[in-house]
């Protein structure tokens, strides 16, 4: 279990604030409730917590304006609650700079599981260790060396940069845009047929089935996600 | 026509009351004529005084048409009141005044002055006569005073010819003065008359001179004076037999007494209806006119017929009730059966003319219609007319087809040339008898009889009797007869050809007048076999003008109203007319709003080419047919009016049906539509509300009983909520689907997807739902990229599955298998379900299709293989159910285009 954190949810329905309180006061954390973006704006920069949770359909401020204020003066962490098929709106607050999205309706696992990865993220990207490991899979950085089962894989430079890069975000939400923007630079922020090619070869090196995932999630027409087994079975963070 | 009971009112009288009530005094308007004997008696002046009375008693009274002729009293009357504009016709370079009837109506005063009832209007008007027009506003429920001179009823005007010496042309019905509701008559002793004219108040000064010298005269005024005053009388006398009728007061009328006026094709049928009409009035009883159609008539000349007819319409306009009574040959019979049958108490009939002779030798032999009705009718009193009529008659003959004729005497000639010439060697073989000969010439005549008719027959007869004088009696070669013998032989010879040619003509006619009426019913029934396949109104309306203008060899138009309720032409054969002027249009309208036949042959706008005839159903007027005939003629021709109106009825008999079976139509579809609203709704509401209720009910008890119940039990509670909330979830996903797809608002965002990532997605998120079932797929590595919007692609794969695993047996494996098929992709999801019978596999697709067949099958409005076809069908892809590979379960196969660049996949 993560240590535990302040979080602001950001919600205009009571009863759904009511349960995200109840459940993540059950998890150990602290939470402050606002029913609307300008409310939340004013908690985000008075009382600076951990992790900001932001319905993107607010009564008085569009939720990608809420993000944009937000990343003016923080890097709190932003989870988007996000209707289904709203695909676009998604995409625009990932750009806007929120750091992943779960669809209404959920699962409070689901949001859970989110919400420690984006407290954990907190904690690795300030230690910046050498190595990263995703169950089975092990990512050496430094080394530049990937392992499955301890049997060693060969990558070819973009493959390792793509695996590398979602591997540093274990667990979390890497949209197509980061990923060709990090890997191949802001020219090809658009070629995803690029970053489609290097993540089949990454699949088949790896031993993982798009149609059966394991390892790389696809959000189809988002981006992708590095699963974290072990994560699930012991339910403990990094 | 005995009544058991005598006191009990007449039964027509009840007609005639409720028809006068019904017709409506409550709408028409009444009617008060101010009749005179002569003009200048001041039946204007009266008028106008009477006007200036109901004026001040505060009615309103407009001047719509008042003649002064200059007369200054008269205009000076007239100045008190508001004066109607006169409608301007234009008729040969002039421009004429007539009454503004669409005018007065327009005004809708309570009373308005017309003068000069008898009136003809200009040609051009829409009524050839000015009481036509009052009849009109009468209708249109106002009151009129209008004035008229005894000269110009129609039942007086023979007897008003033969005292003045003057035929009026512009003749009033009787029926028509008799139906006002009110009649003064304005009496001035004929002294003062001839007064009043020498003063110059009635003519101009120059004019006066001659009107005194031909027309007021002393004595033809005195009689133009008693028979204003006997017509008034007798109206008098009229109200008050229907007053006494009404109330079953017995008297005057011993019984109901009739006179019947027998028309013929003598051309004097007028002049007899005339007569029949004043002597049924002296009596006072009612009185009836007939005609008798032969099979003769119908080889009769046009203008025979035409005259007929034309006295039979005089009748109906004298109040006459009118028949056309139909007989084999025995006219008189046929007369005398119609005359008992109708109580007819006494027979006017026409004296024959004398005609040509060959017309008059049936008389040797047939009793002539006249004698036959003296001799027949002992209980009937028959009255005989001598009428002149004879200019007529020769005019009728003189405008017959000659050549026809001639040529059929040539005929005769022939004929017996060639008897002659098949007699001449018989004659001479001596095993022949004499009297062989004769029945060769007398077989010429038959056959001359047979086809031309009875003067050819009669040529031939003659001829036949010259020939065989010259060729077979002593001595031969000569006109000369020797023998006694050959003197007989000869006649019966004669009288023997006469007989044939006779029977033979009349033969002819009869099998003549059969084929024309077999004809015209082997016509109609084409027609109601025609209209009797079409469906649709047009086709009906179409095969009506075609019809009409082949029958009756004819310009035929049908007009129907549009939606802003104008006129307009549907139809036309040959083709629709672009010639409609002005007053064909008036006419079509006319019988169009007025139910009546208006146009060429009527009494409403006669000068119009046209003839329009309305269209109805029982229900409402539909339209109007139009026909004009290139012989104007016609149009009164009764035989083309049968026909018009047998062809106008089956008309709206199919046009009734068309609209009845469209209702009935109509009806299924809202009943259909209705029912499948219902079965949503049902579907909808069951689909919603039975996840709530365990979702409320599993919730309500953990929310109540927190403490008391095991974990076990807990756990189970809250995962029947979860799993219930998530199936809710999919409807309203569904729900919400449907409506993007039903309003066209959704639009794939297509782009190079991979199928093995989405099915991996989709595997993912259906986790809990095919956790019974194995998923087996068959996935090839080289399938090609899709070019899909991978959201939608998903969730139609997640419809596939989820109702795959709704329908297979737990244990059951899924199959999903992909191929690429040319620039597509297929997919297909098998299961080992029960199947989709062959006869629902297309209706599966459709909207709420399980829903509406309301039976108990798995959980789901059915929502799902709909949303399928609309998504796939949204990428330009397609869907089809079918059986599984083995001819077991389900197989659904979905096609789905390649993306463009999809050749560059590892």
């Amino acid at each position: 279990m993560s240590a535990p954190a302040r979080i602001l949810i950001v919600e205009d329905e009571a009863p759904i604030r009511r349960f995200l309180t109840i459940a993540l006061g059950s998890a150990g954390h602290e939470t402050l409730e606002a029913d609307g973006g300008r409310k939340g704006l004013e908690l985000a920069a008075t009382r600076a917590p951990d992790l900001v949770i932001l319905d993107l359909g607010l009564p008085d401020m569009d939720g990608r304006a809420v993000i944009a204020a937000i990343r003016e003066w923080s890097r709190v962490p932003v989870l988007v609650l996000s209707v289904r098929d709203g695909e676009g709106d998604k995409i625009a607050a990932l750009d806007a700079g929120a750091d992943d999205y779960v669809t209404k309706p959920f699962a409070t696992g689901e949001l859970l599981a989110r919400v420690r990865v984006l407290l954990r993220k907190q904690a690795t990207s300030a230690e910046d260790a050498p190595e990263i490991a995703a169950g089975s899979l092990k990512v050496n950085l430094a080394a530049r060396t990937v392992s499955r089962d301890g049997r060693d894989v060969k990558l070819t430079r973009k493959e390792f940069d793509v695996l590398a890069l979602l591997a540093r975000h274990a667990g979390r939400l890497v949209s197509h845009k980061q990923m060709l923007t990090d890997v191949w630079g802001p020219a090809h922020a658009t070629d995803t047929h690029y970053l489609r090619i290097a993540i089949g070869h990454l699949r088949d090196k790896l031993g993982d089935d798009a149609a059966d995932p394991r390892l790389i999630i696809t959000e189809p027409g988002v981006g992708y996600r590095l699963q974290i087994i072990a994560d699930r079975v012991s339910g403990a963070g990094g | 026509m005995a009544l058991s009971d005598p006191d009990r009112p007449h039964p027509e009288s009840f007609l005639d009351a409720a028809r006068a009530e019904g017709a409506g005094r409550r709408a028409r308007g009444r009617l008060k004529i101010f009749l005179g004997a002569s003009p200048g008696v001041g039946k204007t002046y009266a008028m106008l005084e009477e006007a200036r009375v109901r004026q001040r008693s505060g009615i309103d009274v407009v001047a719509a048409l008042i003649e002064t002729h200059g007369r200054a009293d008269t205009a000076g009357l007239l100045g008190y009141l508001e004066q109607l504009p006169r409608a301007r016709i234009d008729y040969r370079g002039q421009t004429l005044g007539e009454l503004d009837v669409d005018g007065l109506i327009a005004r809708r005063p309570q009373l308005a002055l017309i003068d000069e009832f008898a009136h003809t209007n200009v040609p051009g008007s829409r009524h050839p006569k000015r009481w036509q027009d009052v009849m009109e506003v009468l209708d249109a429920g106002i009151d009129v005073v209008t004035t008229l001179n005894i000269q110009h009823l129609e039942s007086l005007n023979d007897a008003i010819a033969q005292i003045t010496g003057v035929r009026v042309q512009e003749t009033v019905p009787d029926e028509v003065l008799h139906s006002a509701d009110q009649i003064e008559l304005i009496d001035l002793p004929p002294e003062e008359l001839i007064a009043r004219l020498k003063d110059g108040k009635v003519y101009a000064a120059q004019q006066a001179g001659q009107a005194l010298e031909n027309f007021f005269t002393r004595g033809k005024l005195t009689a133009l004076r008693e028979m204003a005053l006997r017509s008034v009388a007798g109206h008098v006398d009229a109200d008050m037999l229907a007053y006494m009728r009404e109330h079953a007061i017995s008297g005057i009328w011993p019984a109901e007494e009739r006179l019947l006026v027998c028309v013929n094709e003598t051309g004097a049928g007028k002049a007899l209806v005339r007569a029949g009409k004043r002597m049924a009035e002296r009596m006072k009883i009612p009185w009836l006119a007939a005609t008798v159609v032969t099979p003769r008539h119908e080889a009769m000349s046009p203008e025979a017929r035409a005259g007929t007819m034309a006295a039979l319409r005089l009748a109906e306009t004298l109040g006459a009730e009118v028949a056309i009574l139909r007989a084999e040959s025995d006219v008189a019979g046929e007369l005398l059966r119609f005359a008992r049958e109708r109580n007819v108490t006494r027979l006017v009939v026409g004296r024959p003319p004398p005609g040509p002779l060959l017309r008059r030798l049936p008389r040797l032999w047939r009793e002539p219609v006249l004698d036959r009705l003296l001799n027949a009718a002992a209980d009937i009193e028959i009255t005989v007319l001598t009428p002149r009529a004879g200019a007529l008659r020769r005019r009728a003959l003189a405008r017959r087809p000659l050549r026809p004729e001639w040529r059929a005497y040539g005929w005769a000639c022939a004929a017996v040339a060639a008897a002659s010439l098949a007699a001449w060697p018989a004659a001479r073989w001596d095993a022949v008898p004499a009297g062989v000969l004769t029945v060769m010439y007398l077989s010429a005549v038959l056959v001359v009889g047979s086809r031309f008719g009875l003067g050819p027959s009669l040529a031939a007869g003659v001829l036949g009797f010259l020939t065989y004088n010259f060729l077979y009696t002593e001595p031969y070669y000569t006109f000369l007869v020797s023998g006694g013998s050959d003197i007989v032989s000869l006649s019966v010879f004669l009288l023997g050809a006469i007989f044939t040619g006779t029977l033979a003509s009349r033969l002819k006619a009869q099998v003549e007048a059969m084929r024309a009426s077999q004809a015209r019913t082997e016509t109609l029934y084409a027609f109601a076999r025609r209209i009797a396949s079409v469906t649709k109104a047009d086709d009906v309306l179409w095969a009506a003008v075609a019809h009409i203008a082949k029958a009756l060899d004819c310009h035929a138009i049908i007009l129907t109203p549009d939606a802003a309720g104008t006129l307009q032409q549907v139809q036309g054969h040959p083709t629709i007319a672009d010639d409609l002027d002005a007053k064909a249009e008036g006419a079509a309208r006319w019988a169009f709003d007025k139910g009546e036949p208006a146009g060429t042959g009527t009494g409403t706008l006669p000068n119009s080419a046209w003839l329009f005839v309305p269209l109805a159903t029982a229900s409402h007027p539909f339209g109007v047919v139009g026909v004009r005939f290139r012989d104007p003629s016609r149009a009164t021709d009764p035989d083309m009016r049968r026909l018009l109106l047998a062809v106008e009825d089956q008309v709206a008999v199919a046009i009734e049906r068309n609209q009845l079976s469209d209702d009935l139509a109509n009806a299924r579809v809202a009943q259909e539509s209705d029912r499948l609203r219902a079965a949503l709704l049902n579907a909808v509401s069951h689909d919603l509300r039975t996840p709530l209720v365990s979702v409320i009910g599993a919730t309500s008890a953990l929310a109540d009983g927190m403490d008391d119940l095991p974990d076990a039990s807990r756990r189970e509670l809250a995962q029947t909520a979860l799993d219930e909330a998530r199936r809710l979830d999919r409807t309203v996903q569904n729900l919400l689907d449907m409506t993007r797809l039903g309003h066209g608002a959704l639009k794939p965002r297509r782009m190079a997807a991979d199928l093995r990532e989405i099915v991996g997605r989709v595997r993912a998120d259906l986790e809990r739902t095919l956790a019974h079932h194995t998923l087996r797929l068959v996935l090839p590595p080289d399938l090609p990229l899709l070019d899909v919007d991978p959201v939608l692609v998903g969730q139609v794969l997640a419809n596939l599955l989820e109702n795959a695993a709704k329908y297979a047996p737990a244990g059951t494996p899924i199959t999903l298998e992909a191929g690429r098929e040319g620039g597509h992709v297929r997919i297909a999801v098998s299961d080992r379900g029960p199947g989709i019978p062959e006869e629902q596999r297309e209706a599966v697709f459709d909207l709420f299709h399980r829903a509406a067949r309301g039976d108990s099958a798995p959980a789901g409005t059915g929502m799902g293989l709909a949303i399928v076809k609309g998504f796939v069908e949204a990428h330009g892809g397609s869907v089809a159910a079918g059986a599984g590979a083995d001819g077991h379960g389900t197989r659904i196969v979905v096609t789905l285009p390649v993306a463009r660049d999809a050749e560059d996949r590892p």
